[in-house]
């Protein structure tokens, strides 16, 4: 059951050959045996997934359900979840039971889909590995001594051990793609505005998109028709009509389309099992009739150093709100109100949030804000202006989703500048707003390699398309992490 | 050396909204704390704001009444900073993009010349809460209610030059919000509120002395006395060789005294930025044009046309265009009565001083503008004389009914019988020969003594004016 | 740019962030590191460019002044460390 997509389980509940309380009991049976493991979970709920399982069948059964009616989920611990602890990996909100759901959560509920729990995550999703989570490090189920990629590594790591047929996850500098990658799945991170951003506690606000994390494309397509959408309680999400897409995947044709290959994202620090993966896909692409084309972004290398200025200013003043007076971690017997805060926020964070907030406050403080904060955001428009140059001459970009497959636990923990250029191919994405998605294209010393489709504004659809033509086409979608079949 | 206060002002406005600017909480005043604070208001994780249209109306309406640029595009920044009262750690407020830019506001300050007070910028934001310092143990409770309501921050340039000058500047903008219903001014709630920035320079200099804020005005009264002691003690300050600390200073109205907050000493610093929650907000031509068209006619412009129309003093108009509710008042009047003038007299004398004297609105006046209207009419028709009409307007506000139904339940009709008139006269003539024969011997001065006596005879309600012509007409006869 | 140690301390006290006395001379290192690879950002003259602060190009919506929310104090507050009578309870804010 567990290796099945939710197309095909979707099928399977609909012509009634499974219920979903069998599916449902079935994954938190696995997530039980298997999960000690891997520390993909922060909170499993039984319960509710069980009655939401119950809901769902009876929906099955009066003809009243969509394509993912009955499906169980994961949900990345930073979604709101009414009723159920919400701590975004963080000891800060180790007590938080948020007192409403994510508009995500709540139209996946709507949907249908049966919350399994809340999968573990870097920090305020502060990392590329899944080991600043104050619930400890995920652990990649194709070699339990790697990370599964951050931060949304809990999501990734449960999706690929098949824990869960699918997960949702969160991407500020590349959070949904780079997990994906390095644990063999397929993730999307939409378009800025595609997805509500409410109920989603902020990292970096006008860099953070939420998608799915899935095994297909076609999958993706699913939960993406139910995620996305207008919201007027998101101030930045937009009114552009959702269509549904997977009926769109067929329609994507790859013959005649232009792929640009960026120079920027073939050059030294490559890893060449990764290297040869993606020219393997490449060939595909080239076999289905695109044209494949050298292009050139030439402020890529721009994108991280603009990124870690931009995304801690942005954090440093979200996380201010974590203070110790009207939820969350609060210290004992603090001495008077500065001792409150400082204390509070002290213990309640752990080393990367507190680097990333003061170096956010720093390159904003009097005298250091032009150098630093304003000269970044006028990057930030080089760097997106690049992508528009290119997209007057290409369909769609390609290129590796990270430069390396899974690296082992603790290899970069000290080193925040090595593990920040985890996300050298991801981050200009986040910064332009654009839709690109994370596939698996190969293995590389028996570990999954993701390759990185970037479409221009709204083509989400045409991502999906192009990765679901691929995946018609190869079988690393459906490859399972030894041990986990 | 003579002295010169350089004085700026920074209003609070309350916003005249039902709901929060960011937020579908309510902005009544008065709940029970915390129930009018929603999870945006309170920062909740992953909450969001979304700006309240008629936030942004209320501003543009205000820009366009002190003829101020309405900015096509503003955006709305962070001010960062820690402070229970503050929940997310910032207030949402604009810096360097204003909804209203370079407006003005003219003034007429007691005894001197009208001036005009250059707005520099008006911008949106959200209040803060409350702390409460009654003993919770020696802690702090924190209401949130009020956090996330509307503001407009209207800032002047340093333009004025004495408390009076702040106050006269102060009572024409609370005049003016009124008039708009941009808001409900009322500044016990802390709808209106004002900083004062203060400083001091030798008459005839350039350059500005260090400035110091003061905080806490919150009547008019307190403005006035507050600057006006800042002045003094910036004066005395510089006399004695010292020089003035640029601080933040609370007014304390029980001491009559301005101190330093030390607890606000701190520097801080904001780390201003464009809040990435909320987009920039562009008004375009139809959306101004819109709000233009429901400009009602403003203050000054009312001020004129009663002077104009009505034939009031430069000063009868200022008081009764004092506030839209008063304006509005007089203008039924007038129309009910017929008579502008006789309206302002009895508006700006009866009415305002049993006002005043009850401490209660005009809108809560007992005698309303068709009931004074009816008043004025049994003058003007001779019903009553002035004199009367005094009484029986006491009898009005007291709730005895209209004028027709007092001056008949009190018998108060003037007798206009020149029959019963001339009785009268006859009789006082015949009991005072003495005062006849003085004024034949061309004692004007007896005349008053015998109009006393007629008008005492007939209880006050003759006319005077017929007694007068018939008490010459007998004399000279 | 270097960060001292002095530095951190003033930082982490804009940020209200208690930061361990043993733990300073790291901090300084770290934030002193990235600071020293984000001013790569320098390398390009961007004089004559508008800063970005937004992915897309759109405006803000306005809402409808509409009352949406009522009282749930309750809910908010059970997840609140300390309450009295409907209060959050702080440390005495002195003014
Ligand atoms: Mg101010
Ligand atoms: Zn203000």
């Amino acid at each position: 059951m567990h290796s099945k997509t939710i197309a095909e389980l979707s099928a399977d509940l609909r012509a009634r050959r499974v219920s979903s309380l069998e599916l449902t009991r079935h994954f938190l049976d696995r997530v039980s045996r298997l999960d000690p493991g891997l520390n993909a979970f922060v909170s499993v709920t039984p319960e509710q997934a069980i009655a939401a399982a119950g809901a769902a069948d009876r929906r099955l059964a009066a003809g009243d359900a969509g394509p993912l009616t009955g499906i169980p989920i994961a949900h990345k611990d930073l979604f709101c979840t009414r009723g159920v602890k919400t701590s975004c990996g963080s000891r800060m909100l180790d007590n938080f039971i948020a007192p409403y759901d994510a508009t995500v959560v709540e139209r996946l509920s709507q949907a249908g889909v049966v919350m399994l729990g809340k999968t573990n995550m870097d920090e305020f999703a502060m990392g590329s590995s899944n080991e600043t989570s104050w619930y400890g490090p995920v652990c990649n189920p194709w070699d339990r001594a790697r990370v599964p990629g951050g931060s949304s590594g809990g999501s990734a790591a449960a999706v690929a051990a098949r824990l869960a047929p699918a997960a949702t996850g969160t991407d500020t500098g590349g959070s949904i793609r780079q997990p994906a990658a390095l644990c063999g799945l397929t993730g999307l991170k939409p378009t800025y505005g595609r997805v509500s951003r409410y109920g989603m506690i902020a990292f970096a606000s006008s860099l953070d998109q939420s998608g799915p994390i899935a095994t297909s494309a076609e999958d993706a397509a699913l939960l993406l028709t139910a995620m996305a959408g207008f919201d007027p309680r998101d101030s930045t999400s937009l009114e552009h009509p959702v269509p549904d897409y997977r009926a769109q995947l067929d329609e994507t044709a790859v013959a005649g389309l232009t792929i640009g290959l960026p120079r920027e994202y073939f050059g030294d620090g490559l890893d060449p099992g990764v290297a040869r993966a993606v020219e393997e896909a490449i060939a595909v692409y080239r076999r289905l009739g695109a044209n494949v084309v050298e292009i050139s972004l030439p402020n890529s290398a721009l994108a991280v150093p603009t990124y870690y200025v931009v995304a801690p200013a942005e954090c440093s003043s979200n996380l201010s709100r974590f203070d110790g007076v009207r939820f969350g971690y609060r210290c004992d017997e603090p001495r008077n109100l500065l001792d409150l805060y400082e204390r509070s926020r002290g213990e309640g964070f752990g080393a990367e949030v507190k680097r990333r907030i003061m170096i956010g406050t720093y390159v904003l403080s009097a005298g250091y804000y032009d150098a630093y904060y304003l000269k970044a955001q006028r990057l930030r428009r080089l760097i997106s202006e690049d992508f528009r140059r290119a997209f007057a001459e290409v369909d769609v970009i390609l290129g590796p989703t990270a430069p390396t497959t899974a690296f082992p636990l603790g290899a970069k923990q000290d080193d925040p500048l090595t593990m920040y250029l985890c996300d050298i191919y991801t981050i200009a994405v986040n910064l332009a707003g654009l839709p690109a998605l994370s596939l698996p294209c190969g293995l590389a010393g028996g570990l999954p390699v993701g390759l990185q489709l970037i479409g221009d504004y709204f083509d989400d659809g045409r991502l999906l398309g192009l990765a679901h033509a691929y995946q018609r086409e190869t079988d690393w979608h459906r490859r399972i992490p030894p041990g986990y079949e | 050396m003579e002295w010169e206060a350089v004085i700026g002002l920074e209003t609070h406005v309350q916003l005249l909204t039902k709901s929060k600017i960011f937020s579908g909480a309510s902005t009544a005043y008065g709940a029970e704390p915390n129930t009018q604070a929603c999870a945006v208001d309170l920062g909740l994780p992953g909450v969001l704001p979304v700006l309240n249209r008629e936030a942004v109306r209320l501003a543009v309406k205000l820009g366009l009444a002190i003829g101020a640029t309405i900015q096509p595009r503003s955006v709305f920044a962070r001010k960062n900073y820690f402070y229970p009262d503050l929940p997310k750690g910032y207030q949402i407020s604009q810096y360097e993009l204003p909804i209203v830019s370079d407006g003005r506001l003219e003034i007429l300050p007691e005894g001197a010349a009208a001036k005009t007070v250059t707005i520099v910028r008006a911008h949106l934001e959200e209040d803060a809460g409350k702390s409460l310092h009654e003993d919770f143990h020696g802690m702090s409770g924190i209401d949130l209610n009020r956090a996330g309501t509307p503001l407009l921050e209207i800032v002047t340039a340093p333009d004025l030059r004495s408390a009076a000058e702040a106050v006269a500047y102060l009572k024409k903008l609370h005049t003016l919000v009124r008039y708009l219903e941009v808001s409900d001014g009322n500044m016990q709630e802390g709808s209106f509120r004002c900083d004062a920035n203060v400083s001091v320079r030798p008459r005839g200099h350039e350059k500005l002395g260090t400035r110091t804020e003061l905080k806490n005005l919150n009547s008019f009264r307190f403005v006035e006395r507050a600057i006006e002691f800042e002045i003094e003690r910036q004066i005395e300050v510089l006399e004695g060789g010292g020089t003035i600390a640029q601080e933040t200073r609370l007014y304390d109205p029980d001491r009559h005294e301005t101190r330093s907050m030390r607890s606000k000493e701190e520097a801080y610093d904001y780390r201003y930025f464009p809040d990435p929650d909320l987009l920039p907000v562009v008004l375009d031509e139809a959306f101004i044009e819109a709000v233009r068209g429901t400009l009602p006619e403003l203050p000054d412009a009312r001020r004129e046309r009663f002077a104009r129309d009505y034939g009031l003093s430069a000063y009868e108009a200022e008081v009764l265009t004092a506030s839209r509710e008063l304006a509005d008042y007089y203008e039924e009047a007038v129309r009910a009565s017929g008579n502008a003038k006789l309206s302002a007299h009895f508006v700006m004398g009866d009415i305002l001083g049993a006002l005043n004297k009850e401490g209660r609105e005009i809108s809560a006046a007992p005698v309303g503008p068709a009931l004074l209207g009816g008043l004025i009419r049994r003058i003007d028709d001779n019903t009553i004389s002035g004199k009367l009409a005094k009484q029986v307007f006491e009898s009005m506000w007291a709730g005895e009914g209209d004028a027709d139904a007092v001056i008949a339940k009190k018998g108060l009709r003037q007798i206009t019988d020149s029959g019963a008139i001339e009785q009268a006269v006859d009789q006082v003539l015949a009991a005072n020969p003495q005062q006849v024969e003085q004024f034949r011997a061309g004692k004007d001065k007896v005349l008053g003594f015998l109009v006393g006596q007629i008008m005492k005879a007939t209880q006050g309600k003759a006319n005077p004016a017929q007694v007068n012509e018939l008490l010459l007409k007998k004399l000279k006869g | 740019m270097s960060l001292s140690e002095d530095d951190v301390k003033r930082i982490a006290r804009l940020a209200r962030l208690e930061i361990g006395a043993g733990d300073a001379p790291r901090y300084a290192h770290d934030l002193s590191a990235i600071l020293a690879f984000v001013e790569q950002m320098g390398a390009v003259d961007t004089a004559a460019v508008t800063p970005m602060a937004h992915p897309l190009d759109a405006v803000q919506r306005l809402r409808e002044d509409a009352v949406t929310e009522g009282d749930a104090r309750a809910a908010f507050q059970a997840v609140a460390p300390r309450v009295e009578r409907g209060l959050y309870l702080v440390p005495r804010v002195i003014e």
